[in-house]
């Protein structure tokens, strides 16, 4: 038996080295290889190419991280990337999250465009200091620009317990100086990454690991293809209410959209995309519109991000409201490992059904 | 008994998987824990043990395919081995893998099915809440509510009049009623911010609309199909118009939605309106659009009245530190006549006619920036004195901006009193929901035929505009007819400190 173990290794490696040489896929491929048959990228696969793409057109953008090279990173978005780029622009790194942004702000203060990637989102907070105080801050103290882009696998749903889980974008977001960016669709993270590399002061970019593999769509080959900063989008149309939201609730949210037209509802889904600056004239736009809001979001209920989308609403939309405005939102505890515990933390389909179906009765 | 394999979950973000290779066929024997089968995922490549001990009795995916986590790829009959592991394969049969990773499509339809159960409970209790909420508002307002003045009228309805919303809104055609229709349920009586502009903007009367929202509240598309049915009907104000269209309608905030403004030309100069000036624009045309508005006018004698006042204008200017005005001696005139005449003091609430028996004058006071008519609350139990210090207070209060918001409130008839321009006959605005203005020009020495002779007197012209929907041209003249006759025969002499007349 332990014979057939060591032969069935062998064949698997041979095949590896056939996946390098056609090029679709493994060690040393383009992220676009590994599109599926149809030509649609994964959430992973859009965000691997922007990278890819950005180091091609710019050399000063380099990556660093920990088990980013060999490894290809913990969800192997950068897999492959060090045959390509090599070790000195796919840079390992200690395991010591505040390492990896001083790095990074010593780097861009000498001209290069860092893009750090972290585990998980949850451990950003070791380099919180680095972060919030040196990257933030950096331009409004010295005049410098500050061209860093900090990139981490957040949020909740995968039953990966409360270290594994965090939203921690509300931290951010109250940091000045610090943009803050939630894609929700494959088009939407490959542009917002290119558009962040580009940027040249500090971008938080939270990619959410529970749409990593499960949401797949056609995305732009055009390698000059972004998405601006700051600007919401309406991923769905509708009259009667609106669902502000971003990250994996927007696909909880089209789904609910999707199940309440039965019911004659018909919900607008505004997807923030960036919660950090905010698009306040895309909310209000929509609210003005159906007078009925929904503010879903999976950072914590209290002081998350949907409290200042409430905030906004409350004070410069007063008179275009029907309604009060509705949170929906995790309460504040961890997130729990347990699956039906978690199931009861993180808003569901069926409750924000039931909170528009309220609103719109209201 | 046969055991289902499962696709595994190899991460936590991985959704699908490919068979790359069946290492056992259909039919052979396999060992717990022994490779059954390779994958390949977005993360690894692997080999996945059995779960049992037994034969494998069935491949259902076979060795290229791709397929959710949780999908079922084989099963393995265990009946062989009973002896071995009954235990092994109840635990089997609910295979922990698919739980943890539910295919999304398939929770869906799962979770509309158990959406309709909650509801049914909690609607009760959300009522019930509603309703506690609603009564515990009820008795706030009772409290509210003061005891003073509340005549026959339903007490529901004295409300919007004496609320702090009526100043501003005074002259409205149909005020911004912040009343429901009555008999609605518990949210009746919430209006949201979008509902009370709807109704300023496009000047609706909300107890016409009814309500469809929960507990029978008023809601937007409420406004929205009255607004539509009542456009059928009644043409409106252009400029409300366009608001209505919601959907793609100016930016959202104020500052960003610029209506092009109006340029000065050459010799022309672009003074912005005074929130004063746009309040008596907004409210002079409300009054016109709904009120029927008639007019009369008759001439008074006041020689008798000039010549009280000359006797006692010294005395009561050094006793009272104000000069004494024709003023007071109208309005005294006027009360007398407004209690004898309570139509002409009275206003509609609806389809009922509302008469008081009481007088809050209004006295129209002239400011450099525009006009704002005080109050004199319960003119019709002062005389002469009283009124000339009541008056002259309101009106010095109001030139030094000192007035405050129930001095401006309550007015049951207004007068103004244009003659101190120079202005002889004028034609007042009525001042709504009351039902009459009286203007009171300038008194001044007329000839005018006394028992057959001309002779020189003092005169004045005395007009009221009145609305003909309350009262008609008889009562208004006969109304005027008892102020003049108030004025010309009354001896005022004994309420200024003078002797009465012929003693």
């Amino acid at each position: 038996m332990a014979e057939g173990k060591a032969e069935r290794a062998k064949e698997r490696r041979s095949k590896e080295e056939e996946k390098v040489e056609a090029g679709a896929a493994g060690h040393g491929a383009e992220p676009r290889g590994k599109r599926s048959e149809d030509g649609e990228a994964t959430y992973l696969i859009a965000i691997a190419e922007a990278l890819w793409e950005e180091m091609e057109r710019d050399e000063s953008v380099f990556l660093l991280g920990e088990d980013i090279g060999i490894y290809g990173g913990a969800f192997k978005v950068t897999e492959g990337f060090i045959d390509r780029f090599g070790p000195d622009r796919v840079m390992d790194t200690p395991i010591c999250e505040e390492t990896i942004v001083g790095m990074a702000v010593g780097a861009a203060m000498e001209g290069f465009r860092p893009v750090a990637e972290f585990q998980y989102a949850d451990f950003m907070t070791c380099g919180f200091d680095e972060i919030v105080t040196n990257a933030a801050r950096y331009h409004y103290r010295s005049g410098v620009q500050l061209p860093i882009v900090l990139r981490a696998p957040s949020g909740g749903g995968v039953r990966a317990g409360p270290f594994h889980s965090t939203n921690p974008e509300p931290y951010f977001a109250h940091a000045p100086g610090l943009k803050v960016i939630c894609p929700a669709f494959p088009t939407d993270a490959k542009g917002l990454l290119k558009s962040a590399v580009r940027d040249d002061n500090p971008c938080v970019f939270l990619e959410h690991k529970w749409i990593y593999r499960r949401v797949k769509e056609k995305v732009s080959d055009d390698p000059n293809f972004t998405v601006p900063i700051g600007k919401a989008e309406v991923k769905r149309e509708g009259d009667d209410v609106s669902v502000i939201t971003y990250g994996a609730m927007v696909h909880k949210a089209l789904e609910a959209a999707d199940a309440l037209e039965d019911d004659g509802v018909s919900a607008e889904v505004v997807d923030l995309r960036t919660v950090q600056p905010l698009d306040t004239e895309t909310i209000l736009k929509s609210v003005e519109k159906t007078s009925r809001v929904l503010v879903l979001y999976e950072s914590h209920r209290a002081l998350g991000i949907g409290a200042e989308v409430s905030a906004v609403i409350a004070e410069d939309g007063f008179d275009l409201l029907d309604a009060p405005v509705m949170r929906l939102a995790p309460p504040n505890v961890p997130v729990p490992f347990s699956p039906p515990l978690e199931d009861a933390y993180l808003p569901q389909v069926d409750q924000i059904v039931e909170a528009m179906q309220e609103l719109s009765k209201w | 008994m046969a055991t289902p394999v499962t696709m595994p979950q190899l991460g936590e973000t991985v959704v699908e998987g490919t068979i790359t290779k069946w290492l056992k066929k259909e039919g052979e024997q396999i060992e717990r824990d022994e490779p059954l089968f390779e994958i390949s995922t977005d993360k690894v490549d692997t080999e996945v043990p059995s779960p049992v001990a037994g034969t494998l009795v069935a491949i259902k995916v076979q060795e290229g395919e791709t397929v959710q986590v949780g999908t079922e790829l084989a099963m393995i009959e265990t009946d062989g081995q009973a002896a071995s592991a009954p235990a092994k394969a109840e635990r089997a049969e609910e295979p922990a893998e698919a739980e943890e990773a539910p295919e999304p499509k398939a929770e869906a339809p799962a979770e509309a099915e158990a959406e309709p159960a909650p509801k049914a409970e909690e609607e009760p209790e959300e009522a019930e809440r509603a309703e506690e909420e609603a009564e515990a508002e009820e008795r706030e307002k009772e409290k509210a509510r003061p005891d003073e003045e509340r005549p026959g009228a339903e007490p529901a309805k004295e409300e919007p009049a004496r609320g702090p919303a009526e100043e501003t809104e005074a002259a409205a055609p149909a005020r911004v009623a912040v009343e429901a229709p009555a008999g609605g349920g518990p949210r009746s009586q919430i209006l949201s911010p979008l509902v009370r502009r709807l109704a300023e903007e496009n000047q609706i009367d909300l107890s016409q609309v009814p309500g469809s929202g929960t507990g029978g509240r008023i809601t937007k598309k409420d406004v929205m199909t009255y607004l539509e049915s009542r456009g059928a009907e009644e043409a409106r104000p252009a400029a409300a118009a366009p608001r209505l269209e919601t959907v793609p309608q100016p930016p959202p905030t104020r500052e960003a939605a610029p209506a092009p403004r109006p340029v000065a030309q050459a010799r022309e100069e672009a003074i912005p309106l005074t929130r004063m000036r746009q309040a008596i624009a907004r409210n002079m045309v409300a009054s016109m659009q709904t009120t029927a508005r008639a007019w009369n006018l008759v001439e008074v004698n006041m020689e008798n009245i000039a010549r009280t006042r000359e006797a006692a204008k010294e005395a009561f200017r050094q006793r009272e530190g104000i000069n004494l005005t024709f003023m007071p001696f109208v309005a005294r005139a006027v009360c007398e006549a407004l209690l004898a005449f309570p139509d002409v003091n009275a206003e509609l609430r609806e389809d009922q006619l509302i008469r008081k028996h009481y007088v809050n004058l209004g006295i129209a006071v002239a400011l450099e920036e525009g006009l704002i008519v005080p109050v004199v609350k319960g003119a019709d139990t002062m005389n002469i004195v009283g009124l000339g210090r009541a008056i002259n207070d309101i009106a010095t209060r109001a030139r030094n901006k000192k007035l405050v918001p129930d001095d401006v409130q309550g007015g049951t008839f207004t007068i103004t009193n244009p003659g101190p321009f120079g202005s002889i006959i004028s034609v007042p605005i009525i001042n709504p929901p009351q039902c009459a203005i009286l203007a009171f020009d300038a008194v001044e020495k007329r000839p005018v035929v006394v028992e057959d002779a001309i002779a020189i007197r003092h005169m004045v012209y005395i007009s009221m505009s009145w609305d003909h929907r309350i009262i008609d041209g008889a009562t208004a003249a006969q109304f005027l007819g008892r102020v003049k006759q108030n004025l010309e025969t009354w001896d005022f002499g004994p309420e200024v400190g003078l002797p009465a007349r012929g003693s």
